[in-house]
């Protein structure tokens, strides 16, 4: 009835490949952004901020990358904990050794050394396939979280071996240490994610996604068609790592403050971001972002509901949190395996179509 | 012999006994993913969950006591008797058994023909699905196993401590300075167990008929099914049978540090070994435990001693949490599918 595409002409090759092809889909594209740049802005507060909005955009940043190298290059990685520290770390060193540094400059050279990482890890998968695969990454995960804990040029010598994000300002903004505004942290990473999605979404459709693609349907005939396997690999891993290393960073500098590596980026997140891909949708940059925020929001309305309304014990709380939140990546996966990503795109043909039945 | 190469020795011994308690893990992975091509990362929660189920049935606890009091506001913790240790360990099986039932009903049937990726986050998301579950129903507290069985002649469990045989025997061959190797029995007695185990799945899948069928399975699932195999039967018995062998891992390694959360941790060690032996090889699953766990002990005693500080000027620790990783990944470079798995040829 209101979504279709009747009536919707396109007159250049421009407009026929846009991304939002529908008019409907590109308001309500434009509104969101409006009210993300417009309106948010001037009502966050610092619980919203720092409880689920800046986590939510810190993780769709990561779980875009994760979902360039798993669900648009096929290999799965386990290792993505350890390359946000890697992103966290880069960012503390450039932090402290270059106080004046811009805070885009230092995520951004954060996201190149993770970047550089993240390809060195990617060499064994031309050889390594699959499962194989994804538990060789774990070597990153296990052997760069246990080197930032060992050498302590990484954490300047500090006594507690944490790092500690000092206050540091975009164009006159603070938007890292104690003093910094919810409205300025928010708008910092907004900024990155916008632009981040917006990368991802192109590099994606062009000839570097397209054959990480042909790379992930079968490899062996992409390399037959023309297709560098070491190439098209390497800068999934490289692109992949880049993105995960920006959201290390951020959710060093912005939204933890101080870290402890083993905790902050052990195997535990490696998880959850394998699962905000998974259920969000594999090869889907919307589903990315809906993988975070489900991810994200669930555990906190889980905790408001068991601790505040029914008033059980902590303890009882996070066991249940964590029978729940298997509950629902099991059904999650036995209702709809590719996502919640497809679920939305099965929804768009049948609005298409309504009411009428064909 | 100097008794630096003598604790040398001594580590790799001991590296040994802890490789034969990964293989246990990993046996449960391998049989599983031969027959349904699942890569089953609840095994070390099965482990932890059997264990616990173990512990609770032979205290008589009552399962859901803390929630139940939560809700409930009663105050129910014991039914007020103790199961013999043998009895606990049947009911222990029955729990696996229906759970190998439970998982295939509303899991795995949903999920014939998916991707592996898909089977294997499903799994991931059975693992944190148990891990509250055992905790909710049992309790999170550190338990300690009884396993004292007087009708099989082990009316003080299973041994502990070091081994003063070998102790005794070996303590004359280096200097003052060394008293002998400490090998703890009970990693003797794993290392039997681990034995038993192997040869009797072995056995049981080389001469049994349901062996046989379950060797059908892992070959070809259609194949199979066009015999007249039921996919999902071998299923039940598969995962039934990974039960079995992750509440002998539980056991044991619920002996040697407490029946507790990081139990389930032990999944992280499996896997190299997995990777090492290959996926899909019982003696591979053994011997892949054995050389990492060798490894990493030797490596560990090496970079850690203090003549390599002075000759390489840095000493590392603790690095047993990476080195199996390091190592496995090293070696499937040169060597895709492990020792031990199946080639992977590819057509086009």
């Amino acid at each position: 009835m209101f979504y279709r595409e009747a009536g919707d002409f396109k007159k250049t090759y421009a407009e026929d490949n846009q991304t939002f092809p529908l008019r409907v889909d590109r308001w309500a594209y434009y509104l969101v952004l409006v009210i993300a740049f417009g309106a948010v802005p001037f009502f966050i507060n610092n619980w919203w901020a720092n409880a689920a909005i800046i986590p939510f955009l810190v993780w769709a940043i990561a779980s875009l990358g994760l979902n360039i190298l798993g669900g648009y290059c096929g290999q799965i990685s386990l290792g993505s904990g350890g390359f946000m520290a890697v992103g966290a770390y880069s960012a503390y060193k450039l932090m402290t050794s270059f106080p004046d540094l811009n805070m885009f400059i230092v995520v951004l050279i954060s996201g190149a050394i993770t970047a550089l990482v993240g390809m060195l890890f990617g060499l064994p998968s031309l050889r390594i396939k699959g499962f194989y695969l994804a538990v060789a990454t774990l070597a990153a995960q296990f052997f760069l979280v246990w080197m930032f804990n060992k050498f302590s040029w990484f954490y300047n010598n500090s006594a507690s071996g944490q790092i500690h994000a000092p206050t540091r300002s975009v164009f006159g903004y603070e938007v890292t240490g104690a003093t910094a505004t919810a409205p300025a942290k928010y708008l910092f990473c907004l900024v990155l994610v916008v632009l981040f999605a917006w990368i991802a979404r192109n590099l994606t459709r062009g000839r570097i996604g397209r054959s990480w693609m042909a790379i992930r349907d079968m490899d062996i005939a992409a390399e037959i068609i023309g297709v560098n396997p070491l190439k098209t690999k390497l800068t999934a891993f490289g692109v992949s790592s880049f993105y995960i290393g920006v959201a290390g960073a951020l959710f060093f500098t912005v939204y933890l403050g101080d870290v402890e590596v083993g905790e902050a980026f052990g195997i535990q997140k490696s998880f959850l971001l394998i699962f905000m891909v998974i259920i969000g949708g594999l090869g889907s940059i919307l589903g990315s972002f809906i993988g975070a925020g489900f991810l994200v929001l669930m555990p906190l309305l889980l905790k408001y509901i068991m601790a505040e309304k029914l008033g059980f014990p902590t303890d009882i709380a996070a066991h249940l949190e964590f029978v729940i939140i298997g509950f629902l990546i099991m059904l999650t996966l036995v209702l709809e395996p590719h996502g919640i990503a497809q679920l939305w795109r099965v929804a768009k043909q049948k609005l298409r179509l309504w009411p009428f039945p064909h | 012999m100097s008794d630096t190469v003598l604790y040398g020795i001594e580590a790799a011994l001991n590296g040994l006994m802890t490789g034969v308690m990964y293989s246990l893990v990993a046996l449960g992975f391998v049989l599983i993913f031969k027959a349904s091509g699942v890569f089953n990362y609840a095994q070390g929660v099965m482990a932890l969950f059997s264990a616990l189920t173990l512990v609770g049935i032979q205290e008589g606890q009552v399962p859901f006591a803390h929630l139940i009091n939560a809700i409930f506001g009663t105050n129910v913790q014991n039914f007020g008797w103790e199961v013999p240790a043998l009895l606990a360990i049947i009911l222990t099986i029955g729990v696996m058994i229906l759970f190998a039932w439970l998982v295939e009903r509303f899991l795995l049937k949903h999920l014939i023909n998916q991707e592996p990726v898909i089977l294997f986050m499903a799994t991931i998301g059975l693992a944190y699905f148990m891990e509250g579950f055992g905790d909710l129903m049992w309790g999170s507290d550190i338990k300690t196993i009884d396993m004292s069985m007087p009708m099989l002649g082990l009316p003080e469990g299973l041994p502990q401590g070091g081994s003063f045989m070998i102790e005794d025997a070996t303590a004359s061959w280096g200097g003052d300075g060394f008293y002998g190797f400490f090998i703890d029995r009970l990693d003797i007695t794993a290392a039997i167990i681990a034995i038993i185990l192997v040869i009797t799945l072995t056995v049981f899948s080389q001469y049994s008929k349901t062996g046989r069928a379950l060797r059908a399975v892992a070959d070809d699932h259609q194949a199979a099914l066009s015999v007249g195999i039921s996919l999902r039967t071998i299923w039940v018995i598969v995962w039934s049978l990974a039960g079995v062998v992750a509440l002998v891992a539980g056991v044991m390694w619920g002996a040697k540090s407490g029946v507790q959360f990081s139990l389930s941790l032990i999944t992280l060690k499996a896997l190299p070994v997995l990777m090492l032996g290959g996926f899909t090889s019982i003696p591979g699953a053994i011997i892949g435990g054995v050389i990492i766990g060798v490894g990493e002990k030797v490596f560990e005693y090496i970079v850690s001693a203090s003549w390599f500080g002075d000759a390489m000027g840095f000493t590392m620790n603790a690095t047993e949490n990476w080195f199996a990783y390091v190592l496995a990944l090293i070696f499937l470079v040169f060597r895709p599918q492990g020792l031990f798995g199946d080639k992977i040829i590819e057509r086009v």
